[in-house]
């Protein structure tokens, strides 16, 4: 037994985890008596990969097949978005889909059918998916795909672990003439000046901003958006042309303990962002730097996570409508600011259509605030579950550690249909989080 | 790539696949042989993927001792070979039933006598390689906790050390490994203590490091040279009252 959590280090739970290296002893594991759900690399920030019993993927992690030709992957469950750029980015492929960060599992990727900054143009993690196996409940091992169990793979895109085991997947990759990205970062003065920017840059591949939350008055949601492409071979410079695809490993920072929680009071947060927006003293900032930064930005410092001090935090991510969502924005960061909850990150993105059976984007805008758990914080955030609501929309289920299971059912419109599916694959709730319980879909 | 080969008995044990890749990164040729062919697939798949090595996979039971000569002829000499499989088997079981006890002998100690033999012989026609044996402290003291496992690695560590006697002169050079704890499946459930286990890959760094000085036998956590001496000290009047 051992304490366990998500990257939210919220809540914590007592558990077993159990590995697995092979099919063989995954079924084994399976054949057990006990409740489980499966643990990618636990960046999911609250309790979906937490249970009393967990299988952990992370040592089922073999790349299985590389088509370097037509950039097609297969790999193991457990097989990190970091390893697979060390091999497919000196090959010229990119992944499909990448979240804000690299240390997530191919499993975790299909289980939260991961979305990134090019949603709003190429969709979730799930459009690039030929086919995956999972080992469900009664230990069978199906093989899924648009085509084929086709309810099992639909349910399991975005199914939260509640469908089985995902023990490998093979996958589509991107192709790219460099590990550059030419990047262009906008300032805009407030929050209307945001959303027009984000329909301006829509052919953008890539696209998101920074947004500060506490900024009252004119300036309200003051961002910057920040725009990218894969860098032709034309765009870079005499040095990165040298070697177009191989970039040179970077030092990383570590914060080494849990920072007390008072480091993050509302000053903090000012400076920070009065740093940030310094750094960006033009109106227009173009430039082409390694993926790296532009995509996983938090990597470059290790247990981010440790500054939210012992208590954890939560991620509370959510997407509105396009149809009426900016009002329903406004309301929300006004409500932020006035409680003075403000959070150290706030990522605004804008996303594409999906109609995906539980996946959780929709076309509108989806914005993402960490918050340092605190009195009077779950009791905040019911309060803003209120207007997500009111204006048709949903929450992430991945940074998800304490909605209720009413406020899914209501937002997310295929809920029943899905749940009678997981009820199918998983009919005595073998796989089961603290999450999944909490919000009554096992429980 | 190098020209050079490893060959890996029990390529499958965790011990064995950080052998494999602290190899594969120094562009060694993998010959990745175990029991179940099937779970090697996959390993060899990574290999070729993640560190372009080439890398071939051989079906290999070290208890069936008839089929080693063959096993040798079709894998090819190499010119590192090492011998890791193992299996720490159930000491209560053990004393309850032979058929336990005999497999724990013929797996850790005539298997892998059977198979270095074959080995040797390849390599002393061609006058060269290291020759690599995953032994273990628990072969150095019996005690009532695990002594059919122990008296099997003993039985190993002093055929290496004859090996290593007998094939000096013929200019191959053969290495004894007794890790202390190992971070792995075998161990897996049981509460080591940290300061004394090593990962599979600190063992397996340790290893290349130890075979490319020829050192003659390591412990990997040097710790547990002190913690031998002591219990190799223990008085046999003193030892046998023990609960170890
Ligand atoms: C800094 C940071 C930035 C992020 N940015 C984004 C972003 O931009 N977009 C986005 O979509 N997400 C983002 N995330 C969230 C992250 O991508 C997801 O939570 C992802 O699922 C984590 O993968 P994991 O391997 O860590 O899975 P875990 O956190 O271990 O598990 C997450 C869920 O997947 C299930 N699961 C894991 N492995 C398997 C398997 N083999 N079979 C079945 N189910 C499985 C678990 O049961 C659980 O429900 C971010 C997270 C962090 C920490
Ligand atoms: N772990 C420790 O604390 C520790 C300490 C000291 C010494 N050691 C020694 O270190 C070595 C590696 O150990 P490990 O912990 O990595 O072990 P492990 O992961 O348990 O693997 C044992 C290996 O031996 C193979 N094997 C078992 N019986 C076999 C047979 N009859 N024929 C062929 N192969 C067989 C297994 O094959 P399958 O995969 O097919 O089962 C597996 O590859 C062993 O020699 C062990 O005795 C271990």
């Amino acid at each position: 037994m051992k304490k366990i959590s998500g990257w939210g280090n919220y809540p914590l739970v007592d558990s077993e985890i159990n590995r697995f290296d092979t099919e063989r002893e995954l079924v084994k594991l399976l054949a057990s008596e006990s409740k489980t759900i499966a643990r990618g690399n636990a960046r999911s920030y609250g309790d979906s990969a937490l249970a009393h019993n967990v299988i952990s993927s992370l040592s089922h992690n073999r790349m299985l097949y590389f088509d370097t030709e037509k950039g097609i992957l297969k790999c193991e469950s457990g097989v990190l978005f970091n390893d697979i750029l060390d091999v497919i980015v000196p090959k010229g492929w990119f992944l499909p889909v990448t979240p804000g960060t690299k240390f997530i599992t191919v499993g975790g990727a299909i289980a939260s059918d991961v979305h990134g900054k090019n949603h709003h143009g190429e969709g979730s993690f799930s459009n690039y998916l030929d086919e995956f196996e999972i080992a469900c409940a009664d230990g069978s091992i199906k093989i899924c795909s648009p085509s084929n169990e086709q309810e099992l793979y639909q349910a399991t895109c975005g199914g939260m672990g509640l469908t089985g085991v995902i023990l490998n997947a093979t996958f589509r990759l991107k192709k790219i003439e460099s590990a550059y990205i030419s990047q262009k970062q906008i300032k805009a003065k407030n929050l209307d000046e945001i959303v027009e920017l984000f329909d301006e840059y829509k052919s953008a591949t890539y696209s998101m901003a920074w947004i500060d939350c506490l900024k009252g008055g004119n300036a309200f949601g003051r961002s910057i958006l920040i725009c990218g492409e894969h860098a032709s071979f034309e765009e870079l410079s005499t040095n990165q042309k040298k070697a177009p695809l191989n970039l040179k490993p970077k030092k990383k920072l570590n914060v080494p303990f849990n920072f007390p929680a008072i480091a993050l009071n509302p000053f903090s947060i000012k400076a920070f962002n009065a740093l940030y927006y310094a750094k960006n003293y033009k109106k227009v900032m173009e430039g082409v730097i390694p993926y790296e930064p532009f995509f996983y930005p938090l990597d470059a410092i290790n247990n981010w996570n440790r500054m939210y001090g012992k208590n954890g935090f939560v991620q509370y991510q959510f997407v509105l409508p396009k149809e009426g969502g900016k009002e329903g924005l406004v309301k929300i960061l006004k409500k932020i600011r006035s409680k003075g909850m403000g959070s150290f990150l706030a990522v605004l993105k804008a996303f594409g259509e999906q109609n995906d059976l539980i996946a959780f984007p929709m076309e509108g805008l989806t914005l993402a605030l960490d918050f340092p758990v605190r009195k009077g914080l779950f009791e905040f955030l019911n309060e803003l579950d209120v207007i997500v609501l009111e204006y048709g929309g949903r929450i992430y289920l991945t940074k998800d550690a304490r909605m209720d299971g009413q406020t899914l059912a209501q937002s997310y419109p295929n809920f029943s249909k899905w749940k009678a599916i997981v009820e199918k694959y998983n009919p005595n709730f073998k796989f089961a989080s603290t999450q999944s319980d909490r919000l009554n879909i096992t429980s | 790539m190098n020209d050079k080969k490893v060959l890996i008995l029990g390529a499958t044990s965790d011990v064995g696949k950080a052998l494999a890749q602290v190899y594969a990164e120094q562009h060694f040729q993998l010959v990745l042989a175990a029991r179940n062919v099937k779970d090697l697939e996959p390993i060899k798949s990574d290999f070729e993927i993640r560190n372009e090595a080439k890398v071939e996979i051989a079906e290999f039971e070290a208890t069936d001792y008839s089929s080693h000569p063959a096993f040798i002829d079709k894998v090819g000499t190499p010119d590192i070979c090492i011998c890791v499989f193992g299996y720490l088997g159930d000491q209560t079981e053990a004393e309850n039933n032979w058929d336990e006890a005999k497999s724990i002998m013929s797996i850790n100690y005539i298997g892998a006598a059977s198979i270095l033999e074959e080995v040797a012989k390849k390599m002393t026609d061609k006058k060269t390689g290291t020759i690599v044996g995953i032994s273990s402290v628990a072969g150095e003291r019996g005690r009532q906790s695990n002594y059919f496992y122990g008296s099997s690695k003993a039985g190993f560590t002093a055929y290496l050390s004859g090996l290593r006697n007998r094939l000096f002169h013929k200019g191959i050079h053969v290495l004894t490994v007794k890790p202390g704890f190992i971070d792995t499946k075998m161990t897996a459930g049981m509460d080591l203590p940290k300061p004394l286990t090593a990962s599979p890959l600190q063992v397996a760094k340790a290893i290349a490091k130890a075979a490319r000085k020829k050192k003659n036998t390591i412990y990997v956590l040097s710790m547990w040279r002190l913690i031998m001496y002591i219990i190799k000290t223990i008085p046999e009047g003193i030892f046998k009252k023990l609960k170890l």
